[in-house]
């Protein structure tokens, strides 16, 4: 289907956040701290003060009070300064260009101490943390990898990296701000879900969840960054309340580098054994990352190798170490994404020290069960994939010999990758009502960031309800609606979409209406190991000039349960499968070690592709039936697409020039410096 | 962003005679602009000088001149330019996108600062913005940076594709100002950062560029070739423009390399012309001048893959071109 909100966004009248009409409205502009570890010792905000339009200026001088006093969101309620770039006091005026002229001349003193900001595998900071995001076992081990590594024909045992990247979704995050004469709070946000943005915001200030609500009815992008709810909100409240008005703060594209989250940078250690026909006999992943010293985020970099490979011996490991940096957070498949980079390039490797072709790898170590819990799986096609795209791709002509195919100055070669997901879901509630003309409105706290989901809703409801989709009307993105979780964890359409089916079956039975609410259905799913499978294939062209990587063919192969709607599901795949180029190739924060915080915030300095990278991208899909997911049959899609994109790129690198890059981005540089 | 007062000049004599401390010129405000918001610039006055009559491309005798009001894309797709001097239109289409070209000038174009992360960032040091203030590049980020003619006190590298293929060509600026009118030869306009990197350029306060003015085509063969990661819009790792004329005998007759991405200004590789300017057009003779040039090259940790970079880029230019 074609997008429901299409004609309003390209015409430029779907209301983002910031863009609400508000009577009497004020600008707020933070000011960020020039330290990356120490104390706030004095804010003088005596000259913005004196400057044109200038409302108020907040700071820990006067903490404006808060009910819940830690992490990112607890602004100004300490005077440590956790990193570079973290709110320390901002300024509210009548304009915004008052806010942020006022917002350079607050004086902030410190008292700084040294930092560290660098991220090493023998850092001895590094620690286990109690479990990985968002509730995995830190560590699992089972069999004796050592002598599985001993018995091996062949052994990997390899370190690779992956940088610090940004979510960049194209709306900046915002929060336009105000309070009633009640004393309850209503926030256009930037939100990845209303109801936990709501709930969060309630806890924030201590307030009942129902004086407090959160719009968010078309969103531009999240990826992850707006699914917690980040610093602007709650300083978009605070100042509301400070100053007696609506408050609006739109975060500059810098200041979105500093505050709303970003991917940890990474580095794995994989050692694989296998023997002669490549089954492996030891599979060990050890993932070193950061958090800050404000929060914990563990990133579940390694889980997806708990599940991916038949292994007698299967090892996993997450450390982390406290940086005087600012929280990381989801990135479009956090885990699976730098995880399943490191796993299928390792893979890779093994292959060639066993002579043999990657896909038949792959293939030989396909599991019965899950490696890990030993849970069969709900369904699980990683062969089809893999065999599917061989055969669309060309595979089976390919000859594996490294650096020798070229045309002109340019090197060619092929590479996969597999990729994976999980498929969970979560409980959700919906309302459906009949209407006074017939047509059906179904109501869900859900969140459309641009992945048609208001579409893909609408589809589902009509095929529940067996109406057009024309007499279907989704409201959504709005907190007030029956309560719903973010968009994340690709399990949104599976999470609301359980509950809108439910409301419209009830609706049919009731004639007029129907509610529904999935706790105890999703609490009864049974014990499955729940995976969506990919194989991703890449074709580059290498300049032995330049060392400048065009990706000339992308294809992906995905078996992601029932598709829910084609034409949605394509724009996922192949936008996942070019955020991973984007990361194979380009994408790259750097942090800066003498100042702390980060360098390159802005899109002419973090390079994510542009149309000319994208030279032939496509995506496929079996046909598979799950009856084990939920209603539609559905798998999420959202970000599986990202997974394995960078190794298959990575693996094609080395097939065509024979060097292998393991620091992500694969870089003109790095490939002339071999 | 600073406050500012805003006129738009009706002429250049007026422009100039506008000018006092604290004023600068506006033309497409591509880059202006932006660092304003950044708070880089700060300036008191603006004098928009995009407006100007200084927008046509003439023939003139057996020269073109082309208005420094010219956008960049105008440029780019004129007939006669793209017909005599296709290096140039080449490099301009490399540069920024569409839409960016569709308002940036000719004079901003060659005037844009540079793009080094410290220097955009008004909470860091950089001799460039706060003179004195030290040059954090050195130690952290100068990835993107200069391997050539740098100083201890800046790194940095000039952007324009634009000004590396004037370069080649040995275009002329003209300016005039509160001394006069006088013409500056390319690649002179930039200059190295030695222990002024705050000055980018050998213009004096109030200078402003009207026209440049392109020489008859150099004989021989041409290209402008543009390294990056990304296919698109992203400034050069390195780029090459080149012109290359090799005689019935095989002999080079004529040879002009100017790099970009890899100095402060549009950088002839004088040594490499020099060594290959009546010898063999031979893959060998190439790879000979490229290193000759490169001797000079002072690259840093994340730099160095520019000397490899510059040197393959070089010799395969010219191998292309004498072919």
């Amino acid at each position: 289907m074609n997008r429901i909100e299409g004609r309003v966004k390209v015409t430029g009248l779907a209301t983002y956040a910031a863009e609400y009409p508000v009577e009497n409205v004020t600008y707020a502009f933070p000011v960020q701290s020039q330290i990356a570890k120490g104390r706030v010792r004095h804010v003088d905000a005596q000259a913005a003060l004196a400057m044109p339009g200038v409302l108020t200026v907040l700071s820990g001088e006067d903490p404006p009070p808060l009910a819940s006093g830690a992490g990112e969101l607890a602004l100004f309620q300490s005077r440590e300064v956790a990193y570079r770039g973290q709110i320390v006091a901002a300024v509210v005026a009548d304009t915004y260009e008052n806010a942020r002229a006022a917002a350079a001349v607050v004086r902030v003193d410190y008292d700084p101490d040294d930092h560290d900001v660098s991220l090493r595998a023998d850092h001895p900071g590094l620690y286990k943390p109690d479990h990985v995001n968002p509730a995995y076992p830190t560590d699992t081990e089972k069999g004796d990898i050592e002598a599985g590594l001993a018995r091996a024909a062949a052994v990997v045992d390899v370190t690779y990296e992956t940088p610090v990247l940004h979510n960049n979704p194209m709306e900046p995050h915002a929060a336009l701000a105000s309070w009633d004469d009640e004393g309850r709070l209503l926030v256009y946000d930037t939100a990845q879900g209303t109801t936990l943005s709501r709930n969060t915001l309630a806890k924030v200030f201590g307030l009942p969840k129902e004086r407090v609500r959160v719009v968010s009815r078309h969103v531009g992008g999240g990826f992850g960054s707006k699914g917690t709810t980040r610093p602007q909100a709650v300083l978009a409240a605070m100042a509301a309340r400070a100053v007696g008005r609506p408050v609006k703060l739109v975060l500059t594209r810098q200041q979105m580098y500093d505050v709303t989250g970003y991917r940890t940078p990474t580095i794995q250690r994989l050692r694989i054994g296998a023997d002669a026909e490549g089954r492996l006999t030891a599979l060990e992943h050890v993932a070193y990352e950061q958090t800050s010293t404000l929060e914990e985020f563990a990133e579940q970099t390694a889980t997806p190798t708990r599940i991916m490979y038949a292994a007698p011996a299967l090892r996993t490991a997450h450390r982390l170490v406290r940086l005087d940096v600012a929280t990381p957070s989801w990135m479009r498949a956090p885990g699976e994404c730098p995880g399943m980079y490191a796993l299928e390039s390792a893979l890779d490797e093994l292959a060639y020290a066993l002579g043999m072709d990657p896909v038949e790898l792959r293939i030989v170590n396909e599991p019965e069960t899950e490696p890990d819990r030993g849970l069969p799986f709900s369904s699980r096609n990683l062969v089809g994939c893999l065999r599917e795209g061989a055969h669309r791709f060309g595979w089976e002509q390919r000859d594996p010999a490294p650096g020798v195919r070229r045309e002109g100055e340019w090197l060619i070669g092929t590479g996969v990758a597999a990729s994976t997901y999980p498929a969970r879901r979560s409980p959700s509630k919906a309302r459906a009502v009949v209407q006074d003309d017939g047509d059906v409105l179904v109501q869900v706290a859900a969140a459309d960031i641009g992945t048609g989901a208001r579409t893909a809703l609408t589809r589902i409801a009509a095929e529940a309800l067996g109406l057009a989709p024309e007499r279907v009307h989704v409201e959504l993105g709005d907190s007030d609606l029956p309560e719903a979780p973010v968009a994340g964890g690709s399990m949104g359409t599976a999470s609301w979409g359980s509950a809108v089916v439910r409301a419209c079956e009830e609706l049919k039975s009731d004639g007029r209406e129907g509610t529904a609410d999935t706790t105890e259905e999703v609490q009864g799913d049974a014990a499955f190991s729940r995976h969506a499978f990919g194989a991703q294939f890449a074709e580059v062209r290498v300049s032995s000039v330049t060392g400048e990587v065009r990706v000339s063919r992308l294809l992906g192969v995905f078996a992601a349960g029932r598709i829910v709607d084609a034409k949605l599901a394509r724009s996922q795949f192949i936008g996942g499968m070019t955020m991973g180029m984007g990361m194979g190739l380009m994408e790259e924060t750097l942090t800066d070690e003498e100042f702390g915080g980060f360098l390159r915030r802005d899109l002419a300095q973090y390079h994510v592709p542009a149309c000319a990278d994208v030279l032939d991208v496509e995506a496929v899909w079996l046909d598979e039936r799950d009856s084990e997911l939920n209603p539609m049959a559905s798998k999420g899609i959202g970000e599986i697409g990202i997974v394995g994109t960078a190794a298959a790129i990575g693996n094609a690198v080395y097939h065509a020039t024979g060097h292998r890059v393991r620091e992500l981005p694969i870089t003109p540089g790095k490939i002339l410096m071999f | 962003m600073k406050p500012f007062d805003y006129t738009r000049a009706a002429s250049a004599a007026q422009a100039v005679r506008e000018y006092a401390p604290g004023t600068m010129y506006l033309g497409g405000g591509t880059n202006l602009v932006d660092l304003m918001r950044l708070g880089v610039a700060e300036p008191d006055r603006l004098v928009d000088v995009s407006r100007l009559p200084l927008d046509t491309i003439e023939s003139v005798r057996d020269r073109v001149r082309v208005g420094a009001a010219v956008r960049n894309t105008d440029l780019a797709v004129d007939p006669m330019i793209r017909a005599r001097y296709p290096m140039l239109a080449r490099a301009v289409l490399t540069g920024a996108s569409g839409q960016v070209r569709n308002v940036a000038t000719v004079a901003g174009n060659l005037l844009q600062r540079t793009r080094c992360a410290y220097f955009q960032d008004v909470t860091r040091p950089c001799n460039k913005r706060r003179p004195g203030s030290g040059c954090p590049a050195i130690a952290g980020d100068h990835t993107n940076l200069a391997i050539f003619g740098a100083s201890e006190a800046c790194v940095a590298t000039h952007p324009s594709d634009m000004a590396v293929a004037l370069a080649a060509l040995e275009a002329e600026v003209h300016v005039t100002g509160p001394g006069g009118d006088r013409i500056i030869p390319m690649p002179g306009l930039h200059r190295l950062p030695g222990e002024e990197p705050e000055r980018d350029t050998v213009l004096e306060p109030g200078d402003l560029i009207t026209a440049v003015e392109l020489p008859p085509p150099p004989t021989g063969a041409t290209v402008y070739r543009k390294v990056r990661e990304r296919a698109s819009f992203a400034f050069a790792l390195v780029s090459i423009a080149a012109v290359l004329d090799v005689g019935e005998d095989g002999v080079v007759a004529g040879c002009r390399i100017a790099l970009g991405g890899v100095a402060h200004a549009p950088w002839r590789a004088e040594r490499a012309e020099q060594a290959l300017i009546g010898g063999p057009a031979t893959g060998e003779a190439f790879l000979r001048a490229a290193e000759a040039e490169l001797e000079q090259a002072g690259p840093l940790p994340r730099n160095a893959y520019k000397v490899p970079l510059t040197r393959n880029l070089i010799v395969s230019t010219l191998e292309g071109l004498a072919s």
